[in-house]
């Protein structure tokens, strides 16, 4: 119970499934999420980083409970050491834990900006998120605008700053620096590493790994619906051979400052899992072990890795 | 043999402000350059008046001296920022992919793009997904320009190189000329032989590193 308490949330043995409809009328699970382990703590930014679609936005959604309705989501999701339940998932969400969406297209189209980021209660603009803008270099006619008005750098700092005027506890942030200059990018995180220093805790998931690198305490690579390291961000920083997990390295050696070499082969669709570790087939070090078993979550060095040999 | 913007200005009505003014570049076939600005400077406004889907509000936008073709596919083809909103979401993929031209087997291998993708609607794929579809879409098309609008922000770092890797090779291969827009320094310096930074207007000098 001891690490419960210092633990903000806890997600054990994750998956998500879809129900999909086959040929006619037959219907089949389609598992998108699988085993999928992660912690925040008080205090701390989690970045999440890893393919396109594999699962990063999904796992967002299952912890605010806003999964579509044919979802499937099994294991255990623990907000402050309880049982999230779909109905504590509608009293935090907005409150205790707030979302950065994804997509611009999540704001309101037929709504200034302003008067949509304040709340539609409040009649006025509100002091607080003036300066929240100004901060952001959002210039003052912003607010009286509409969302096709803005460019797509500007409409991302309205999405973040709509998480940032909550009191929420926890901040969800899916991909909020796309778009954003690199000084607007870096002042973004660097209002999420204040909070953060104050205690709250943010999950930010992003492509954007390098400056993740500067901001996060801690990163989580995901492939194919699962945690495949989880690392100290020191590690990240000092480049490959401190990572464990091989698709980590080859993360790292595809930034564009890196090498820009990418890997071959693509990340297994959902419906097509290979038997034994999500990254065998494309991994330069896979033995017949990796095709036959999935290899479990093991602590290496001060992290988590899901490889046989990872070390 | 280039696409030219010439003095051009734009604004959404009389009461807005300019979004861009007295602009002028050249690209010729077979060149790649990188545009580089902070946002709101009108990057995307630049690349969609290049691609013809907006018309300047002053100036003009030719395309081997001539206007931009009114009919037919657009031999510049632009590539969105934001693949969710570029693709009818009532069209199946296969339907999306031969709107732009013949399905090309080897494009849609380079990309990854899995066979039973084609016969899904685009709210059943990932944002990263539908971006290969955009790039092959363009690429499928025989364009013979292609902007780039930040279209691998939204990528991991190996697909990210990957699909430039593919948009490089088929490229040099059609002399194609290309527009990367892009806030990521090094990804420019990978892929473009020069940068223009349009807050300044002026040209960055490029490592000669680039793919």
């Amino acid at each position: 119970m001891e690490q419960k308490q210092e633990t903000l949330l806890e997600i054990h043995d994750l998956s998500v499934s879809f129900r999909m409809y086959g040929e006619g009328l037959s219907q089949k699970d389609l598992q998108v999420i699988s085993n999928l382990h992660l912690r925040i703590r008080p205090g701390e930014i989690v970045a999440v980083a890893g393919s396109s679609g594999s699962g990063k936005s999904l796992l967002a959604s299952a912890i605010l409970g806003i999964l579509p309705s044919n979802a499937t989501v099994k294991g255990h999701v623990h907000f402050r050491g309880q049982e999230l339940t779909p109905q504590m998932q509608r009293e935090l969400r907005g409150k205790e834990i707030a979302l950065v969406p994804q997509s611009v297209a999540y704001l309101d189209p037929l709504m200034r900006v302003g008067r949509q980021v304040d709340g539609a209660s409040k009649p006025r603009p509100t002091q607080q998120r003036r300066r929240l803008f100004r901060r952001l270099e959002l210039p003052e006619r912003t607010e009286n605008l509409y969302p096709f008005q803005l460019s797509g750098g500007m409409a991302r700092r309205v999405l973040v700053s709509t998480a940032l005027l909550t009191e929420a506890s926890l901040i969800i942030a899916d991909e909020p620096t796309p778009g954003m200059s690199l000084e607007q990018a870096l002042e973004a995180l660097k209002m999420f590493r204040e909070m953060a220093d104050g205690g709250k805790s943010v999950l930010l998931i992003t492509h954007d790994i390098d400056l993740a690198f500067e901001f996060a305490d801690r990163v989580a690579v995901f492939y194919a619906g699962t945690t495949v390291e989880i690392a100290p961000v020191e590690d990240f920083r000092a480049g490959p051979e401190a990572l464990r997990h091989p698709y980590s390295q080859a993360l790292w050696r595809a930034l564009p400052q890196n090498g820009f070499v990418p890997i071959d082969g693509f990340q297994p669709y959902a419906g097509s899992l290979p038997q034994g570790c999500l990254f065998a087939p494309r991994c330069p070090h896979a033995t017949e072990q990796c095709h036959r078993q999935t290899p479990p979550i093991r602590e290496v060095r001060g992290g988590e890795v899901r490889c046989f040999y990872g070390a | 043999m280039a696409l030219e913007a010439k003095n051009i200005s734009f604004r959404y009505s009389r009461k807005e402000p300019w979004v861009l003014q007295a602009c002028d570049l050249s690209l010729a076939r077979g060149e790649r350059l990188a545009l580089f600005a902070p946002s709101g400077y009108g990057k995307t406004t630049l690349a969609r008046l290049l691609a013809g889907y907006l018309t300047p509000t002053e100036g003009q936008v030719l395309l081997d001296g001539a206007p931009l073709p009114k009919t037919g596919v657009c031999p510049v083809q632009l590539i969105f920022q934001h693949p969710e909103k570029a693709i009818n979401p009532r069209w199946r993929l296969k339907r999306v992919l031969e709107e732009g031209g013949i399905l090309r087997e080897d494009i849609l291998d380079a990309f990854g793009i899995e066979r039973p993708w084609l016969d899904r609607f685009p709210r059943e794929l990932s944002g990263g997904e539908l971006q290969r579809f955009c790039v092959a879409r363009a690429l499928m098309s025989g364009a013979d320009y292609l902007i780039c609008d930040e279209i691998s922000t939204m990528l991991d770092v190996i697909t990210q190189a990957q699909i430039w890797n593919v948009i490089l090779d088929e490229a040099a291969r059609r002399n194609m000329g290309l527009i990367a827009v892009t806030h990521n320094r090094h990804l420019a310096r990978r892929v473009a032989g020069r940068i223009y930074d349009l807050s300044r207007r002026q040209w960055d000098a490029a490592d000669s590193n680039g793919a």
